[in-house]
Formats: structure tokens, C-alpha cells, sequence
């Protein structure tokens, strides 16, 4: 169900790279029922042991308000950042995608992985294994085209995303 | 700085003796055996051994309540972590600051289904505000320092550490407590100046004001209670309580409205849904002050004050939010009002005072009295009559209709005297809660105001008051139903009284014996008067059994789903409770 003004959001997370922090993230959002479409994190400050999650969600403007609130009041947390409203951002996804054929359609997901800018990462006589990166909308529509030339199986990182500008978060 | 070489189980007491812990609820077991080791060889800790975890950590809220300093538990791994789950997450919804510390199987058996291992900081992360596993024992005393520093700064809440055996058996380096500061955890304390400024000038501008003031101001400690008090008689306006923050401002005052809510009074309601400008300080707008939303106070400007961010916004939206600690704020509040000359519009408040009056001729508490059959009302006034006067009095609950007739009848003027479970609505936390308060205030009269079902869920606890001789009085208003939820049945479900008849209750005179304290019994009205004195006269635990009228119900009260101005006064004055709307009939 999506209601009139829901709206989707990416809010960056900064938070202690500490064994649970995923799980209090991820808790906090089924416990209190926020829909995440896409949760990426890795570590991203070895030094000060800092890990960044992306996290991308749905919601009304007071939905997205409590979500950012109770994400601040997390220990762990040390920054919230909503790239949707805090000015221009960029988001890329990354995804592996292997396609099984032969002949003709082999031959046809070649030339549209070239026009998508993907890369052959595998290979054997009968599969290839695409990499591709770009937004989710584009990894989408490459999936879409593979579909019927041989898509045998997917794998996509979720959404990372960064402000556009000098600025850190 | 001289490193102290100590074993993890010392350090757990050194640094509980640091942090100014004197008294430790709790309840040993295989994982905690080294630290009940350590604990015997001390002396500065008090242990207090209840009968059953969830004893302890109900022990620890009525301490922490009661003090305004964090309760401390100290349970095993396993069924003794999970027995403090209820409890944990009663303290994280009213607030409450508590350091559990549970024991664990030692490090390399967790994940292992070991003996009496439970996954205990899994379990436990939603309960709590947080909480930490901690894997070595150099980390022993400074993870309990930020535990007790994350329990009590911001909005106090729960936090658990757990110690892996051998993790407290090995040494380690103490540290002291140092004020360090938290590298991502700030709770922010002083309000934004041009905000409060903003909301003294609405203030100043409204014609019907209200003060609808929550637990926050009981948690800020008594200065806040104090200063709200002295603006609350600065401006004039009147100040209405949820039921945690009874005891925030002085319930004997002429502008207090009494509580508010779905059984809050007439007055207090009325006042909510016909105010222009409202000053939340410290509440949260929960749906059992609310009712309806999209009813609630629906021509009123909202100011609300909260030292969390998340509450502001969440159910209710509010024009001028203020993060920040209740004392903090009020003060600048006052400061501006005073430097701005600030006075109410006499003419405005006059009327609306007038209004009010008029909700107040109601009489919205008054019930039929009767000559044979005690009304839990009755008992409850004649039990105040005797507490009038009396600044060393600490009342605790259970929950239920009693509950709501204590929040009605028993009024307090100080903050941190009443001690209830209003967030998680747990049955059995009164009794506990009671031993809690007691145990921190030995001279004190401590009572537990009690109905019969909830009395039953931590009754074991009879057998800890009488082992540290604590004199609680248990006042158990018995009307033989769980009766809140008979009331429901009677209102909503056609009489249909499913399982709500208490059965086969115990003889609580005898029980009482058998616990070693003094049962007492009232069963006509004019017996209540020399049970109650009785009660308080003798200088031992008391389960004082007032056999009440079956089918009293809790009046005022605003249907789950309906709107303050839909206020049920009782069975002749509107009607009897009609039905609610479907949407009302799902909430509970």
C-alpha cells in the first residue's frame, strides 16, 4: 500500500563498526514496521572504527521524521543524514548478473551489456557474468532485457549513495 | 592513575560501588556465581535476594522511582536474563533508569546452546536502551560506567550488561569512572532559545491555556516539579498530569484538574479538547491520553517540551517543539515570561476558569455510596484520609481498575511518591515496585494498592519483605474479577464474562500468615476505618484484604476510539457506554 504522500528517502547512517549495530538498525525498523527497500553497509574508517549504512525507505513526512529520531537515538549512531533533503545527492548500485545461452541470444546479451556499460566478468562456453553499476532504475532495466536472453542469476549490493558538493556527512 | 589489577567479578562491584550503587537486587546462578563470590566479600553493597527476577527488576524500579538514582539487578544467564525481559521493557516505556547486569556462559560456549544460555543482547535490544555483551576483562568497568551514564543522562531507560563467566573470572585493568565524553551518544539538555521564546510569547497570548505535564518532569528530578510549579502560578494556567506524572505538581493546588485520560477526570478532558494553547512538558501523547486522534484538542496551538526527539511528532503534530531537559527549559521559560512582562489576558483566563468551574461542578469521581457493600472509591478515600499530611508515604500499584482509582483518590503533592506501571501496564510490578521503595526508604510508609489477579503475579515477593523485614503495606482492593477486564466484557462484549472471574482465590489473611506478615480483612464499610488503622499501625508487612463491591466500575472513561468530549461519567449520568466504532472495538 502506498499512500499519497509517502515519499522514498535515502538516509545515510554513520555508525560504530561494533558487533549488533546492523541488528539494532534492522530492528528498529521491522519493530516499529518502516519499510527498508534497500540496506547496504560496510566499513568505511578502519581507524576510528566507523561503519556507513545506506539505508532506502518509504514513508510520510512524519513517518521519515520518527525514523531519522529514533535512528539518532540509537547509541551507536553518530550521524543521520537524509541525502533526499539535504540537497543534491548521487546513488549508484552495483550488480552481478550471469546469463546461460547460446548462439544468437549469446550473441544479443553482449551487445546490450556493451550499451549499458557492463562488463564481462566471467566467462564460459555456455554463460557470462555481467558487472554492472548505475542507478537502480538502470540495473532494473538491464535485468529486464537479460530476462528473455538467458538470466539465470542476480546479485545486487543495495543502494550507496553520497552528497553532491565538499561536504562530508 | 595506578592500574588496579582485579578479577572481572571485582570490578563489577568496584565499579558499582564507584557509580554510588548501595543496594542490589537480584538472584544468583551458575553464570553469576563469581560475582555473588565477590559480593560476599564486601561490604559496602547491599544485596537484596528476591524470589524471582521479575521481582528484581520491579524491586529496581520502585528503587529508581522512588530515588531518582538507577536501580541495579543482578541476575544469571538464561531463564534469569529472560525473566527480566517484562521488566525491562516496563522501564524502557515509563522511562526508568536500570543497570542489568546478567550473567552469560563463558565466551567460547556462546552460540553453542550451552546450559542456561539465552541470547541474551538479542533478546534484549528492543527492550532496552541499550545494551552491550562484554567480551573482555579489561572492558568489565568501563562498559558498566557508560551503562549507568546511558541509564540516567537523556530519557532514562534500561540497560543490560552482560558478563560472560569467564570474562569475571579472569583479571583485568580497573578503570575509575572518568567523565569522558561519549563519542556519538549526547542527549541535549538545554532548549533552543528562539523556540522557547516563541512558545512564552504564544503562551502569553492565549486565552485558554493548559499545562498537560507528563513523567518527564518526575524524571528531570524535583527542580523541574518545583519550577513548573512556580510558572504554572506565574501564568495562572491550569496544569493537568498524566498518570506518570502524578506527584509533578501539587495535587492539593486550586489549578490542578486532576488526571487526564481515559479515566481522567471530566475537567482535565474538557480542558485538553477546548484549550487554544497547550504546553506538553515531558508527556508523550500516548492514545491513552489522546483517545481519538483525529479529534484530539482540535483548536489548540501545541508546545511540547521533551528531552527525546522522537517523541516529538509521533502521534501528535505539535507547532512549537522543544528538545530539551523539562528543568533546563522551564527556567528559561520563566526567565523570558519574567524579562517580557508577560501576564495572561485576565479577562480571557477569568473565563476560562469559569468554564472550567463549571466542568468541575460535574463531579466526575463522585459514585452512589452504599451501606453494605465497599466501594473500592470509599476504601481508597478512607485511605487517603489517613495518608493526608504525611510527606513520607510512597504508593505503588498493580494494574487495573484499582490502578485507576489510586491515580483518582490517592493525591499527591511531590514527585517520585507514586510508583506505577503506565507505559507496559504490568500486572505483578506493584508489590516488587513497593519492596523497592521501601528498601530505599526504610522509615517510610510504603503501600502497594492492589487488586486481586495482579497481586498473584509476584506474590513470591511476601516471602523477601519478610526476610529484610520491610514493612510494605499490601491494600488489596478484591472484587473477585479481573476487574478492568470484566468492565470491557460488561461495555463491549454483552456481558460476556470470559474468564475474568477469579476462581478459587487464596485465603490472603492466611496467606499473609504463611508469608509471616499480618493479614487483615474488611468486608463491610464500617470495618474499613479500623482495618486501615490497624494496617498502619502495626510495624510489619501487611496484605490488608478489603472485599469490595464485584460490579463497581471506573468512571470518567473515554472509549478506546472516542474523543475527549466523548467522556463516559457513569451508568445514570449519560447513558450506559454505547457501544464504540469498529475501529475503536480493535484498539485495546
Amino acid at each position: 500500500m502506498t499512500l499519497a504522500n509517502e515519499g522514498r528517502h535515502t538516509i545515510a547512517v554513520l555508525v560504530d563498526n561494533e558487533p549488533g549495530v546492523l541488528a539494532r538498525v534492522i530492528g528498529l525498523f521491522s519493530g516499529r514496521g518502516y519499510n527498508i527497500d534497500s540496506l547496504t553497509v560496510a566499513e568505511v574508517d578502519a581507524e576510528r572504527m566507523l561503519s556507513r549504512i545506506t539505508v532506502v525507505t518509504r514513508g510520510t513526512p512524519m513517518i521519515i521524521e520518527q525514523i531519522k529520531a529514533q535512528l539518532r537515538r540509537l547509541v551507536p549512531v553518530h550521524r543521520v543524514s537524509d541525502l533526499t533533503v539535504e540537497g543534491p545527492h548521487v546513488e549508484r548500485e552495483l550488480a552481478l548478473i550471469k546469463v546461460a545461452a547460446s548462439g544468437d541470444k549469446r550473441v544479443e546479451s553482449l551487445r546490450i551489456a556493451d550499451i549499458f556499460r557492463a562488463r564481462v566478468v566471467d566467462s564460459t562456453t555456455s554463460s557470462f557474468v555481467f558487472e554492472v553499476t548505475g542507478t537502480s532504475e538502470k540495473l532494473g532495466a538491464f535485468i529486464n532485457l537479460m530476462r528473455p536472453l538467458g538470466l539465470v542469476d542476480v546479485s545486487r549490493t543495495g543502494v550507496v549513495a553520497i552528497s553532491r558538493g565538499p561536504k562530508a556527512i | 592513575m595506578t592500574a588496579q589489577r582485579l578479577t572481572g567479578a571485582e570490578m563489577v562491584i568496584k565499579a558499582l560501588v564507584d557509580q554510588g550503587v548501595d543496594v542490589v537486587f537480584g538472584y544468583p546462578g551458575g553464570a553469576v556465581l563469581p560475582i555473588y563470590d565477590a559480593l560476599f566479600q564486601q561490604k559496602e553493597l547491599r544485596h537484596i535476594l528476591v524470589r524471582h527476577e521479575q521481582g528484581a527488576i520491579h524491586a529496581a524500579e520502585g528503587y529508581a522511582r522512588s530515588t531518582g538514582k538507577v536501580g541495579v539487578v543482578l541476575v544469571t544467564s538464561g531463564p534469569g536474563a529472560t525473566n527480566c525481559v517484562t521488566g525491562l521493557v516496563d522501564a524502557l516505556m515509563d522511562s526508568t533508569p536500570i543497570v542489568c547486569l546478567t550473567g552469560q556462559v563463558p565466551t567460547h560456549l556462546i552460540g553453542n546452546d550451552a546450559f542456561q544460555e539465552a541470547d541474551t543482547v538479542g533478546i534484549t535490544r528492543p527492550c532496552t536502551k541499550h545494551n552491550y555483551l562484554v567480551k573482555t576483562t579489561d572492558d568489565v568497568a568501563r562498559t558498566i560506567h557508560e551503562a549507568f551514564h546511558v541509564a540516567r543522562s537523556g530519557r532514562p531507560g534500561p540497560v543490560v550488561v552482560d558478563l560472560p563467566k569467564n570474562v569475571v573470572v579472569a583479571e583485568g585493568t580497573y578503570q575509575a569512572p572518568v567523565a569522558v565524553r561519549h563519542k556519538s551518544y549526547h542527549p541535549q539538555v538545554k532548549g533552543e532559545t528562539s523556540r522557547i521564546e516563541q512558545a512564552v510569547d504564544l503562551m502569553a497570548a492565549a486565552k485558554r491555556p493548559l499545562f498537560y505535564v507528563g513523567g518527564g518532569v518526575v524524571n528531570s528530578g524535583p527542580a523541574a516539579s518545583q519550577l513548573l510549579t512556580s510558572f504554572a502560578r506565574l501564568t495562572g494556567f491550569p496544569v493537568t498530569l498524566t498518570l506518570m506524572g502524578l506527584g509533578a505538581y501539587p495535587a492539593s493546588d486550586k489549578q490542578f484538574l486532576g488526571m487526564l485520560g481515559m479515566h481522567g477526570t471530566f475537567e482535565a478532558n474538557m480542558a485538553m479538547h477546548g484549550c487554544d494553547v497547550m504546553v506538553c512538558v515531558g508527556a508523550r501523547f500516548d492514545d491513552r491520553v489522546t483517545g481519538r486522534l483525529d479529534a484530539f484538542s482540535p483548536g489548540s496551538k501545541k508546545i511540547h517540551i521533551d528531552i527525546d526527539p522522537s517523541s516529538i511528532n509521533k502521534n501528535v503534530h505539535v507547532d512549537i517543539p522543544i528538545i530539551g531537559d523539562a528543568a533546563y527549559v522551564i527556567e528559561d521559560m520563566i526567565k523570558i515570561w519574567k524579562a517580557r512582562q508577560h501576564r495572561a489576558d485576565p479577562a480571557a483566563l477569568a473565563s476560562w476558569w469559569s468554564t472550567i468551574d463549571g466542568w468541575r461542578k460535574r463531579e466526575c469521581l463522585s459514585y452512589v455510596p452504599s451501606r453494605e457493600l465497599i466501594k473500592p472509591q470509599f476504601a481508597l478515600q478512607r485511605l487517603f484520609e489517613r495518608l493526608k499530611g504525611r510527606d513520607d508515604v510512597f504508593v505503588s500499584t498493580e494494574v487495573g481498575q484499582h490502578q485507576m482509582w489510586a491515580a483518582q483518590f490517592l493525591r499527591f503533592d511531590k514527585p517520585n511518591r507514586w510508583l506505577t506501571s503506565g507505559g507496559l501496564g504490568t500486572m505483578g510490578y506493584g508489590l516488587p515496585a513497593a519492596m523497592g521503595a521501601q528498601v530505599a526508604h526504610p522509615k517510610a510508609l510504603c503501600i502497594d494498592v492492589a487488586g486481586e489477579a495482579s497481586i498473584l503475579m509476584n506474590i513470591q515477593e511476601m516471602s523477601t519483605l519478610a526476610q529484610y523485614r520491610l514493612p510494605v503495606k499490601v491494600f488489596i482492593l478484591n472484587n473477585r474479577y479481573m476487574g478492568m477486564v470484566r468492565q470491557w466484557q460488561e461495555f463491549f462484549f454483552g456481558g460476556r464474562y470470559s474468564e475474568s472471574y477469579m476462581d478459587s482465590l487464596p485465603d490472603f489473611v492466611k496467606l499473609a500468615d504463611a508469608f509471616g506478615a499480618v493479614g487483615l480483612r474488611a468486608s463491610k464499610p464500617d470495618e474499613v476505618d479500623g482495618l486501615i488503622d490497624e494496617m498502619l499501625r502495626v510495624d510489619r508487612a501487611v496484605i490488608a484484604d478489603v472485599m469490595v463491591d464485584p460490579a463497581e466500575n471506573c468512571y470518567p472513561m473515554i472509549p478506546a476510539g472516542a474523543a475527549h468530549n466523548e467522556i463516559k461519567l457513569g451508568p445514570d449520568g449519560d447513558g450506559n457506554a454505547s457501544p464504540p466504532s469498529d475501529e475503536g472495538m480493535i484498539l485495546v
